[in-house]
């Protein structure tokens, strides 16, 4: 009997560990066959560039798509895409494309200067409902087309001069246009293709789904399994198929980030979408090879409900970002990865350094709050710290909430809330102080500083200057030369944290777990990937 | 036995009837709906995905329409993913999570009840508690702890299966089994060996000894039957649970399943993917708790007699 048990025990642990992982892991084989398996965050809403808005999309769309133009991985700075060459009038405010000839569809046919054309007026088609429509808004009339004011698409600042010649027209210079032209909304689609499952504005299409879809980038989408991979390999049809080195790409959805870092710890994965920040020490510690942090175009923020006393008091808002000892923040909560902020837009933002007009200064904070009618916090109203749930805001308000009790003598509960009830609380007004994070669409000042203009959609704090909106909305636009419209941004900027409506907390950072063997990924601030650069190289 | 099943089958559609009118009414109370968004969406954006999507009806109007595509077999387009239907999302998911809910209860059922006959046949000995003590730990271990002890001792230590995936290669099964599996088996070992214990006082057993067949007949052929009845009857709700329930597992695993979907599309707000996933998986329950009560009238003549009258 005792002799069988053994046997059996015996033979099921062989039988567990033949069966178990193959002799070469994914990582190994990958190497060799040139293919990517790539940890991407979440199951992509989908592939249509001109519906889709989240990161895990412009994965997997800025490889199977490409724009007019696309950035270098290392400066950011924008090269050739489909357009070979581009004219800028004098003015800056015409734009003349020069399309490249050999830029083809998956099908085998030619980009034209039509293709796109079409395919922005889908994008701004009303009925469509594209969330990133305002990327366009720079071009004469696209706002008035989008809005559904005007009717007639040819009055749009968008013209065809013959087959390889595109014109766009804009209201103001916009200096960083060409990086809207980088961004998946802009990117052309098929127009046959998109006909063939529907109308333009269908959003229900199923054009963009795999067999289906016809694409013009470096990669074609082979493989799609909901909520297990997506593959895309090389199209022999780009027009800069040479440069392209791997053979293959593999999309993973990896939301749970604990798994994702066991899963790269197996060899599984050549990158991490994210990392754990409990892990951040272990690596640091022992494989600092394989760990990349690098500042990120995102800032970490509290909103204030400007229309709520007493945060109606400028001087209750200043002593409560005054008191906030963001070094400390940063160095303990968040294990010494992130950058406090004392400004909304990230310092260095194309060489953009945002003016310093305040700091941890707990003296003065204790002054003005008492300016203000509450000396050591004496009657000032329970304060609610709102966040979204999750562990790391938690802890960031926690430690918020203790830093204004030790140093102003307030009280403040933590409130979390599921993150669509969250939204909908802040959306509303309904809030005192409330977390929020932004993430630049684009590399500019702009794209953080345009949030806060007067019943801006994404203001929510009832700030509002007159000041302010006109710099952003009339005078910044129009300044050609850059270091005149940085200076009219920080005085912008300086409006801004002078009335402190809301209260920076840091800079946000990019991690991700890399394999040696992958190179040509270098940490830029936008955390932008140009495939064609990106090789595995087993010899690391 | 023929009435018996005609009438509990029509004691279930007001059931989901009940179940899709709340689920739909409640998931358009909760707050934030499917398009609200970090980003600010524009009023007229928000305009066209709403008629887009048919919520710039009166809701009386959409429930009506939504019970009339559902019983033409149509559960609508996904909110959250443009292109897909729930329907196709749900036959995508659902072979996954029935194969993982299926050995899960392979599991649960050769490890449960052995353990509970084993228990149940020396009661209150060695033999008894140490299983019984194991089962107690297994109820109490939730998934997202025993889930990732096994992966780092069988998947980083060890080495010797998978630490996620599914259908990569037989081993990425083994471990999302055994984890979904073993509160169930720990369940099943309760009942069995309480059931085991009930019926092995009874007068029939004592007559079995009596003619004095060996004790392993009057175990596996006379005790068995009625002692296992418990456990058949916690069977089918047992596998609807697995199925919908396996969402843990899923998440430590990343497995493509059904589970994923269900308790994503209550945080986007995706309304049709809620709606359909849960108006399936409540039909699988009615329909698993209806199959278990047959097998059990089956099992024991007294519950049929009831509806011989």
């Amino acid at each position: 009997m005792a002799k069988n048990i053994r046997f059996i025990i015996c033979f099921s642990l062989a039988l567990l560990a033949s069966c178990g992982s193959p002799d070469a892991t994914r990582v190994e084989s990958g190497n060799r066959d040139g293919v990517l398996h790539f940890g991407n965050g979440t199951e992509p809403q989908g592939l249509d560039p001109h519906i889709v808005t989240g990161v895990p999309e412009h994965h997997i769309i800025s490889a199977i798509f490409e724009g007019l133009v696309t950035k270098n991985p290392e400066t950011l700075e924008p090269e050739p895409g489909v357009a070979q060459s581009w004219d800028i009038s004098e003015d800056g405010r015409i734009y003349t494309f020069h399309l490249r000839e050999n830029a083809k569809w998956s099908n085998g046919e030619t980009v034209t200067a039509e293709d796109f054309r079409w395919s922005w007026e889908r994008a701004l088609n009303p009925a469509l409902g594209s969330l990133y429509n305002y990327m366009f808004f720079p071009i004469v009339n696209a706002e008035a087309y989008a809005n559904g004011d005007l009717e007639d698409f040819s009055q749009v600042g968008v013209k065809v001069l013959d087959e390889f010649t595109l014109e766009v027209s804009l209201n103001e210079p916009t200096p960083f246009i060409l990086q809207l032209f980088d961004h998946y909304s802009t990117f052309p689609v098929h127009p046959e293709t998109v006909l063939t499952y529907g109308a333009p504005s269908d959003r229900f299409s199923q054009w963009s789904r795999e067999g289906n879809i016809v694409t013009n980038g470096p990669f074609v989408l082979t493989e799609w399994q909901v909520n297990s991979h997506i593959r895309v390999e090389k199209s022999p049809l780009y027009w800069d198929a040479d440069r392209v080195k791997l053979n293959a790409i593999v999309y993973y959805p990896t939301e749970n980030i604990v798994t994702e870092e066991r899963m790269f710890r197996d060899g599984q994965l050549h990158f991490t979408n994210d990392v754990p920040l409990d892990k951040i020490p272990v690596y640091k510690a022992e494989q600092p090879e394989l760990i990349t942090i690098a500042p990120y175009l995102g800032t970490y923020y509290y909103l204030i409900n400007t229309n709520r006393a007493p945060f109606d008091d400028v001087r209750v808002r200043k002593a409560l970002s005054m008191a906030i000892d963001r070094e400390l923040l940063a160095e303990t909560v968040m294990e010494g990865i992130v950058l406090p902020a004392y400004a909304l837009v990230p310092p260095g933002t194309l060489g953009y350094q945002p003016p310093a007009t305040f700091s941890y200064d707990l003296e003065e904070a204790r002054e003005l709050l008492a300016e203000a009618g509450y000396p050591n916090g004496e009657g000032f109203p329970e304060v609610e710290i709102l966040y979204n749930t999750q562990e790391s805001h938690r802890k960031i308000a926690v430690a918020i909430q203790q830093m204004w009790t030790q140093a102003l003598g307030i009280s403040s509960t933590p409130m979390n809330k599921e993150w669509k009830v969250y939204l909908d609380a802040t959306d509303n007004g309904n809030y005192d102080i409330s977390r929020r994070g932004w993430i630049g669409d684009y590399v500019d000042p702009n794209t953080f500083l345009d949030m806060m203009i007067t019943d801006g959609g994404n203001n929510k704090t009832g700030f509002s200057d007159t000041r302010y909106d006109e710099i952003i909305l009339r005078e910044a636009p129009k300044k050609l030369d850059q270091e005149e419209r940085f200076a009219l941004y920080r005085e912008a900027e300086t409006i801004l944290m002078e009335q402190m409506p809301i209260i920076p907390v840091y800079t946000y950072v990019s991690k991700h777990l890399i394999v040696p063997s992958l190179r040509g990924l270098p940490a830029n601030i936008m955390d932008y990937y140009n495939w064609k650069y990106v090789y595995l190289d087993p010899a690391h | 036995m023929w009435r018996f099943i005609g009438f509990r089958t029509l004691q279930s559609i007001p059931v989901i009837l009940a179940v899709i009118t709340v689920t739909f009414f409640l998931v358009r109370a909760a707050p934030g709906g499917p398009f609200s968004n970090e980003k600010a969406v524009s009023p007229q954006v928000q305009a066209a995905l709403e008629a887009q999507y048919r919520l710039d009806q009166p809701p009386m109007q959409q429930y009506v329409s939504y019970l009339v595509d559902l019983v033409s077999g149509d559960m609508g387009p996904s909110f959250y993913y443009p292109g897909r239907r729930v329907d196709e999302l749900i036959l995508q998911g659902l072979p996954i999570t029935a194969e993982l809910g299926l050995y899960a209860l392979i599991i649960a059922v050769l490890i449960g009840t052995v353990s509970g006959i084993f228990a149940a046949l020396r009661p209150n000995t060695l033999q008894d508690y140490v299983p019984m003590s194991i089962a107690m730990v297994g109820i109490c271990m939730p998934s997202f702890l025993l889930g990732p002890t096994l992966v780092l001792v069988f998947g980083i230590w060890l080495d010797w299966l998978p630490v996620s995936g599914w259908g990569a290669g037989p081993g990425d099964k083994i471990l999302p089994s055994i984890t979904l599996g073993a509160m169930y088996a720990a369940y099943i070992a309760r009942l069995s060996r309480s059931g085991m214990l009930e019926v092995m006082t009874q007068d029939y057993l004592r007559t079995a000894r009596a003619k004095g067949l060996p004790e392993h007949i009057v175990i596996l052929k006379h005790a068995l039957r009625g002692g296992l009845l418990p456990v058949v009857s916690y069977l089918g709700p047992a596998f609807a649970a697995l199925l919908s329930g396996s969402f843990v597992v899923e998440t430590i695993f990343q497995i493509p399943g059904l589970g994923r979907f269900y308790i994503q599309a209550a945080f986007n707000r995706d309304y049709t993917m809620i709606l359909g996933t849960t108006v399936f998986l409540s039909t699988l329950i009615v329909v698993f708790n209806l199959l278990s009560d047959i097998i059990a009238a089956w099992l024991n003549p007294r519950l049929r007699y009831q509806f011989r009258k």
